[in-house]
């Protein structure tokens, strides 16, 4: 009954934490530090700041802890069902004879942990609304001062400089110098458009830095300077690295620069295209209102040339004169000529008045009038002895019968003898 | 018009000169019209001929914010 253990010397008798221990050290040093695949499940991130979850593939699993302090370098957050590489050592736990993977760095597998990082961020922004359009403000399209967050030494205030200027001599330029790689860029950018945002006095912000590694423009796709732009209430233009870079600020800003380059020439106009433009209105404005005088100048000269200034060729004549110099000055000082061609036209009228029928009768002539038909006599021809005729005056009018004619009257008389 | 800016000066100059090309105005207003675009139009090229380059930093002191030659 006995003999099964027959061969087991009874000397070697453990205790638990012999054993655990024993266990632990066979663990502990023969499996060395490795990086380790699997798929995150279980994952509970606890209040003390550790993270616990299970690695598992298609048939077993391991349970892994990532500690607080390790937690801090992690710059994309890990979820359930995630592809992982986790670079860490097997621990035993030995107090309850359990072993886990103590994980010291966490990777995304297959894509690169700040493209994960960028995505998830990118994701968490959206959703929030951060990148809407109805939140984006209008870039002012005079700038008077331009505010400037980037590096002091870099290309990009270099190039934003040149382009500024070029295309704007005179616009001022505020730079809030700032670090933009590197731990804490991300800070001190958010604080530069928070300070800009206090401070108040530039009309608009650029921010950005010239080109780089994915890592080198990694403070353009943190958190801080994400919300920090979409706080600002100035409008910002975001100018990150090259063309083809796009990063988190580029999509809350208010305008995505590609370069900063770019973001001068999206910030400014162009002086001497403005310069231009202003001259074409200039011209605009002067064609318009030449070709109004010419049609009131020709709507005058119809009236000049009317049947009724005909009959007073010399009046006509001083009043062409007249109209001419008022025309004249019409083109040098246009305010003036429009009371001056009022007052003229004033004095036109009254002179017509005086050419009236009425007034010539008021000065001693009377019409003399048929009484069979009307027809206005003028020559003594026309009528004949014994007709009767209707004379007007000035005040009241006689009917009359002809007595005799005479072939000549006596004004007529008087101007013929004295030739 | 106290502190007129240019932005504003060259919006009004662009409304008056489209106003004066449409020819719906009498001729007064004609006249007013071109002269206040003729000195807006005077204004901004004063505006933009005003050629002087300033790069400061701003810099936060015990007086707060300030800015510095660059």
């Amino acid at each position: 009954m006995f003999d099964e253990f027959s061969d087991i010397t009874g000397d070697a008798i453990y205790t638990v934490s012999q054993l655990n221990q024993e266990i632990k050290m066979l663990l502990e040093t023969t499996i060395p530090t490795i990086w380790l695949e699997g798929e995150i499940s279980n994952l509970k991130f606890h209040s003390s700041g550790h993270v616990y979850f299970s690695l598992k593939d298609k048939d077993s699993q391991i349970p892994a802890v990532m500690w607080r302090s390790r937690k801090a370098n992690l710059v994309f957050t890990p979820q359930d069902g995630m592809k992982v590489l986790a670079l860490g050592r097997v621990a035993v736990f030995h107090k309850r004879g359990y072993y886990q993977f103590d994980v010291m760095k966490l990777r995304p597998a297959g894509v690169g942990e700040l493209q994960m990082a960028f995505e998830q961020l990118k994701k968490k922004l959206s959703s929030e609304g951060l990148f809407d359009q109805t939140h984006k403000k209008m870039i002012p399209r005079f700038p008077r001062r331009i505010g400037i967050v980037t590096s002091p030494t870099g290309a990009a205030i270099r190039d934003l400089y040149q382009v500024l200027n070029r295309r704007f001599p005179g616009v001022e330029i505020v730079l809030y110098p700032v670090k933009v790689q590197g731990e804490g860029a991300a800070e001190e950018i958010a604080q530069g458009i928070d300070l800009f945002n206090e401070y108040g006095k530039v009309d608009v912000l650029i921010v950005g830095r010239g080109g780089g590694s994915l890592e080198d423009l990694w403070a353009f796709n943190e958190e801080a300077v994400a919300r920090a732009i979409f706080r600002s209430r100035i409008p910002v233009i975001s100018a990150v690295g090259h063309e083809i870079d796009f990063t988190i600020s580029d999509f809350v800003a208010d305008l995505r620069a590609p370069t900063p380059s770019a973001a001068a020439e999206l910030a400014v106009p162009d002086r001497e295209e403005l310069l231009n433009r202003i001259h074409h209105l200039r011209q605009r404005m002067q064609q318009t209102s030449l070709r109004r005088l010419q049609f009131e100048r020709d709507r005058l000269s119809r009236l000049v040339g009317s049947y009724s200034f005909r009959r007073a060729p010399d009046l006509l004549r001083e009043h062409k004169l007249r109209l001419d110099d008022l025309l004249n000055s019409m083109e040098r000082g246009m305010v003036h000529r429009i009371s001056m061609l009022k007052n003229r036209m004033l004095s036109l009228e009254q002179r017509l008045q005086t050419l009236s029928p009425m007034h010539v009768l008021k000065r001693g002539y009377a019409i003399c009038q048929k009484s069979n038909g009307g027809k206005i006599v003028r020559k003594s021809e026309e009528i004949s002895p014994g007709e009767a005729v209707k004379l007007l005056f000035h005040r009241g009018g006689a009917a009359a019968v002809i007595e005799a004619i005479q072939e000549k009257n006596s004004l007529e008389k008087i101007s013929q003898e004295s030739k | 018009m106290a502190e007129k800016t240019f932005e504003e000066a060259m919006e009004k100059l662009e409304k008056i000169v489209s106003e004066l090309e449409t020819g719906d105005l009498s001729l007064d207003e004609t006249v007013r019209k071109f002269e206040e675009g003729m000195k807006l139009a005077d204004f901004c090229s004063e505006k933009l001929n005003q050629v002087e380059q300033k790069l400061k930093k701003l810099v936060k002191s015990e007086n707060g914010l300030e800015e510095q030659v660059f």
